[in-house]
């Protein structure tokens, strides 16, 4: 079949790059002490096993699943602390935006208390506020969401350690190669350089890649700030010439 | 000077942290935002091929299990076929969804996937693979996912020509890749993080 006119196939995964990524072993950030894999990994280029992911259509989405404020409150009511407009894009490595990647995030409420179980902080628990929401990218991969800004918490590791305020972030793109859990904090926290866990990561641009910057243009005036934070996935090639059989 | 690559870097990965289960399963934790948590039904109607369900649980350095991880796995249905955009050699048998979630027991961490056996995937270069289901583990203390796969005991002829099983090094380590049989179509698949046992993880 001649290539002209057709589309580039899908290839191979870009190999994650392990010098920028966390290590496994990090002693200041204690868990990681006896959860950490002490064999190398064993490295293999992508097959379709993990060219390949679960699908999930916009259908999926509740009306009020990127709105944390309203999404656990009675009805009248509204979750407490300061709203903001969480925005941004799913990018791959060539910079191309990723559609239909599903976005799930949970975050502690404006006093750093989380709704869970096994969580003892004691900063009190906001009736109206569970912590959770989801949505998927649109066709040119973005995403955005509205909730209160989380405070940030102590947690035992060293003696005094405090989490900046952050929301976690999970993210499903095109590849089980491509699945990731990251975190956002907020530009000029006084924490970040502080914090263990931000301190898995291996420089200072890594960090900044994790921080969001208040994006003043995307704030609804009197109402709600904005903060903008894309994520960046491994990317796929996709070329004529990948080094597979015909059909793969 | 040359021109610029203009390539991104791929956001750097943190850990799940030790609530992954409020964004990513809030039913189990008691937030019912949702209706039912994602992943927890593998399998929406009469499926083809072998039902069978995966048990086990992940260990850390010290042989403690760990109650505050997630576990997914995400597998081809009987015939080898993803139920997935990027699948282009056929159709994904439609009552499988290929993809399961499990925060394991909040008291045991044991982990549960109801699921059917995978069939085999072509390898880049036409080979076939023996069956095996991929698996990533996330939880507090786990600053990037570990992927791992799940081979199946009783696929003995096909582990052996296996074009990733067979080129492992450390072929005394293989056993920790496959599930074994405890029953009719029950496998336990443990995952040890650290130690003798420690499984072998992905660099995929
Ligand atoms: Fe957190």
């Amino acid at each position: 079949m001649s290539p002209v006119n057709t589309r580039p196939k899908s290839g191979g995964f870009v190999p994650r790059d392990r010098d920028w990524q966390p290590d496994a072993l990090t002693p200041w950030y204690k868990t990681s002490v006896k959860r950490s894999p002490q064999a190398a990994l064993l490295s293999f280029p992508t097959t379709l096993s993990e060219e390949t992911s679960p699908v999930f259509g916009h259908g999926l989405l509740g009306k009020l699943d990127n709105d944390l404020i309203l999404n656990y409150a009675k009805p009248g009511e509204s979750a407490i602390g300061p709203r903001i407009i969480v925005h941004g894009r799913v990018l791959d490595e060539m910079g191309r935006g990723v559609p239909g990647a599903l976005l799930e995030f949970w975050q502690a409420n404006a006093g750093g208390r989380y709704r869970h179980k096994k969580e003892s902080y004691q900063a009190a628990l906001d009736p109206n506020f569970g912590g959770c929401g989801r949505t998927i990218t649109a066709e040119d991969g973005s995403y955005e969401f509205r909730t209160i800004q989380p405070g940030p918490y102590p947690w035992p590791n060293g003696m005094n350690d405090w989490r900046p305020a952050h929301i976690h972030f999970s993210v499903f793109g095109h590849g089980f190669a491509q699945r990731l859990i990251t975190q956002m904090y907020f530009e000029g926290d006084p924490h970040i350089p502080l914090c263990p866990i931000v301190g898995v990561l291996k420089s200072q641009e890594a960090i900044d890649a994790l921080t969001a910057p208040l994006d003043l243009h995307h704030t609804v005036p009197m109402d709600s700030r904005a903060f903008k934070f894309d994520i960046v996935l491994r990317g796929q090639r996709q070329t004529y010439f990948e080094n597979r059989k015909e059909g793969m | 000077m040359v021109q610029k690559l203009d390539n991104l870097r791929e956001s750097p990965s943190q850990t799940a942290g030790p609530y992954v289960h409020i964004g990513c399963t809030p039913n189990f934790t008691g937030i019912d935002i949702y209706g039912a948590d994602l992943g927890t039904v593998m399998k929406t109607g009469p499926v083809k091929g072998q039902e069978i369900t995966i048990t086990g649980i992940v260990y850390d350095g010290t042989g403690t299990p760990l109650r505050d991880a997630m576990i997914e796995i995400w597998q081809p249905d009987a015939a080898g076929l993803f139920p997935s955009a990027n699948e282009t050699r056929g159709t994904a048998d439609p009552n499988f969804t290929g993809w399961g979630r499990s925060p394991g027991d909040m008291d045991t961490g044991e982990f549960r996937f109801e699921t059917v056996k995978p069939g085999a995937v072509p390898w880049p270069d036409g080979r076939m693979q023996a069956p095996h289901i991929t698996a990533w583990i996330v939880a507090r203390g786990i600053n990037i996912g570990l992927h791992t796969r799940i081979y199946f005991e009783d696929e003995a002829e096909a582990n052996a020509s296996d074009p990733i099983l067979s080129r492992i090094e450390h072929q005394n380590r293989i056993p920790t890749l496959l599930a074994k049989k405890t029953g009719e179509g029950d496998y336990r698949f443990d995952i040890h993080l650290q130690g003798p046992h420690e499984t072998i993880f992905f660099d995929m």
